[in-house]
């Protein structure tokens, strides 16, 4: 049951596995068992990471393009969402025409994007990408008046979603169980779902195609495959679920903004994860973006609280430094593209597969 | 798609023989643009700053842009970092200027451009350096792959433009001019600032002296023919890594003068300040034709030129309109203004 859940692409190394299953309780029993908003805000974050990072692998690992622009889908998504429940109130009716009308927006710059970059050469996808994402930046931050440009908007939503909405009170678990705890669950069905469907579509006739594009675009091409077609198809899949994964975020946060969506540190850090985690593999999006958002949240803080011990001394002050945060993260990713590139999950994999060999 | 009409174009730009036979297609369409443009905006002292202001930013994304489209034409290697050394070029500038102020307050011509040329000197020869560390230690293992190569040299812009950021402080930093390259002098009604002037005059310049150099020189005829059939021309025997590290390098210096030229021009300075005028370079590179020195100095001028109306006319919609004015040039000429590969 699980192996067909799992579109029979399983993890196939016990390490991951093991990590998989204890994210996932975790994920789980965290709000009853920890409680407070700052473990489900990683859980969430996490989870939403999954889908974004999962669908960008879904160009880069699987069929070998780049994308600037994933982050601008992801962008749309949010933003539609937010634009429709500042202007309509706090309501079902405004998420769905919101996500609805963000998802559409997606769809339909994602075919015009991919129809007009990849006719000439495949490569020119990577810059024309960048050039709209940017474009698409510049245009939020110019309208200003609808989408609160840089400071971004602030919006409510439909009360059982919010805090106040007590399902069980604080006296029974020790911890509250309100619109909150349902919102951070919902989230986390909506994603697990389609990260499977991401699995599905992978490990389809459709995705066996994408992996023979990335291997080898000609032969796919001989053997009768439109190339083209499939290149669009895909980017636009990856559009539509970044977009959903923008609209999560910005339920989540209750905010959208250009510093949360369109900025290219946001696009980086997909990028990052995709590599640490493992490209080509989906699984290795759940473990890259476990893997950062931790490091996000608690090196981070741990690089802050040592920075004023050491601030007397002349160069490591400077490098290890809370503000420095970016550079060790390009310092990894070059590492991890030249000596990792299979990433964690690929390595662990590997490893699994040369035993498995051994034993034999 | 036209094959016609492009294997015509390789021949007229390949050689330099006719002035007749060259196309001149994409020159009449800026012109005709700038035309355009004047009956929109009306005023024709406007216009003029207006184009001015167009030109010399094409000047500038042509001086980055250009050293970009012989890398990728010549090794099909695709450099995203390329706008590292744009901000490291502005960040010497940053730092040599404040070390000759003497040079610099002088309300003297002459020496304000002394001043100036040994600013892009330092400037060109720091971010050729970088590039050719850069060449060596990020490019050099990943030929061949775009995919990684794209990623690898993402990786080394972030990391380059953090160092920058130890060095100098992540704080926006104030850049002035030379004295006398400062201000503008009115020519009828219109304004024309000095600076612009002097932008164009460089940009002009070193377009000149690129094209005569890529048409009358030894090296020059090894690296067009390079662009055209790089295997061929190591069948040949000459060392095609040789010639394309030393075009790294001097790609690289131009985008330090670049940098330089772009810094003035805005007066303020970041850290990301290259990734700005990147954009704009991948666009011309693509619309120019890859690997060619005048499709990429007519597309940065006509992009520049035509955001620049754009945004006088409808504020919101230049960066839009660079994109828009992308897709027409491509839908009419797939691979580009003046294509020199087949590929």
């Amino acid at each position: 049951m699980i192996s067909s859940l799992l579109s029979e692409d399983l993890p196939r190394s016990r390490i991951v596995a093991f990590t998989l299953i204890l994210l996932l309780m975790a994920m789980l029993a965290a709000p009853v068992a920890i409680g407070g908003l700052t473990i489900m805000s990683v859980f969430v974050k996490i989870a939403i990471f999954v889908v974004l990072v999962g669908s960008f692998d879904l160009l880069l690992g699987y069929t070998g393009m780049i994308s600037f622009a994933h982050t601008m889908y992801f962008g749309i998504g949010a933003y539609g969402t937010g634009i429709a429940l500042k202007s309509m109130g706090a309501s079902w009716e405004a998420i769905a025409i919101g996500f609805l009308a963000g998802a559409f927006l997606s769809f339909v710059i994602a075919v015009a994007v991919g129809l007009f970059s990849m006719r000439t050469k495949t490569i020119f996808f990577a810059m024309i990408t960048l050039a709209v994402a940017n474009a698409f930046a510049v245009l939020v931050n110019q309208f200003y008046t609808i989408t609160g440009g840089h400071d971004g908007l602030i919006f409510q939503i439909p009360r059982v979603l919010k805090p106040a909405f007590v399902i069980i009170p604080r006296d029974v678990f020790g911890v509250p169980i309100n619109g909150t705890t349902l919102s951070y669950y919902a989230i986390l069905l909506i994603c697990g779902l389609l990260f499977l469907l991401m699995l599905r579509i992978v490990n389809s006739p459709f995705g066996r195609v994408l992996q023979a594009i990335r291997e080898n675009e000609l032969r796919a091409e001989a053997l009768g495959f439109n190339v083209l077609r499939h290149r669009v198809v895909v980017s636009c899949i990856a559009a539509v679920l970044a977009c959903v994964a923008g609209a999560l975020n910005a339920l989540w946060l209750r905010f959208v903004g250009p510093e949360v969506t369109l900025d290219l540190q946001v696009m980086l850090d997909v990028l990052l994860i995709v590599v640490i985690g493992g490209m080509g593999t989906l699984y290795g999006a759940i473990i890259g973006a476990g893997v950062f958002v931790f490091a996000e949240t608690y090196l981070q803080g741990a690089i802050a609280y040592i920075a004023p011990m050491i601030a007397e001394v002349p160069v490591v002050s400077v490098v290890i430094h809370p503000d420095r945060w970016v550079f060790w993260l390009g310092i990894l990713f070059v590492v991890s593209v030249y000596y990792f590139p299979e990433g964690i999950v690929g390595r662990l994999r590997n490893r699994a597969a040369e035993l498995a060999n051994i034993k034999k | 798609m036209n094959k016609q009409g492009t294997s015509e174009t390789v021949i007229s730009i390949g050689s330099t023989t006719s002035l007749l036979k060259r196309d001149w297609l994409p020159i009449v369409i800026v012109i005709a643009a700038a035309l355009i443009a004047l009956v929109f905006v009306g005023s024709p002292s406007i216009w003029l700053t207006l184009t001015l202001a167009g030109l010399a930013m094409g000047m500038m994304v042509f001086i980055v842009a250009s050293g970009l489209t012989l890398v990728f034409g010549l090794m099909d290697v695709l450099n995203f970092g390329h706008g590292a050394f744009v901000t490291v070029g502005a960040y010497l500038a940053y730092a040599v200027l404040t070390m000759m102020t003497g040079l610099t307050v002088a309300d003297n011509l002459v020496l304000n451009v002394l001043a100036l040329i040994a600013v892009v000197i330092v400037a060109a020869v720091g971010a050729g350096f970088l590039g050719w560390i850069f060449e060596r230690i990020i490019v050099r293992r990943v030929y061949g792959d775009h995919l990684k190569q794209i990623l690898i040299t993402m990786g080394g812009m972030i990391v380059i433009e953090q160092v920058v950021m130890m060095i100098w402080g992540s704080q926006e930093q104030l850049i002035q001019l030379p004295t006398s390259l400062r201000g503008a002098f009115v020519m009828g009604d219109a304004v024309v600032e000095k600076y612009r002037l002097l932008v164009v005059v460089f940009g002009s310049v070193l377009f000149l002296a690129m094209y005569f150099s890529l048409s009358h020189t030894r090296i020059g005829l090894l690296i067009r023919a390079g662009v055209e059939d790089a295997e061929m021309i190591q069948a040949l025997g000459y060392r095609i890594r040789r010639l394309f590290v030393g075009l790294f390098v001097v790609g690289s210096g131009l985008a330090g003068f670049g940098g330089v030229m772009w810094v003035f021009y805005r007066g303020t300075l970041t850290a990301d300040i290259g990734g700005e005028l990147m954009i704009l370079a991948f666009i011309v590179i693509i619309m120019g034709g890859l690997g060619s020195i005048t499709g990429c100095f007519i597309s940065a001028i006509l992009v520049s030129v035509v955001a620049n109306y754009v945004a006088f006319l409808v504020p919101e919609m230049a960066m839009t309109s660079t994109i828009i004015l992308l897709v027409a040039v491509i839908s009419w000429r797939p691979r580009g203004l003046f294509p020199l590969t087949k590929r």
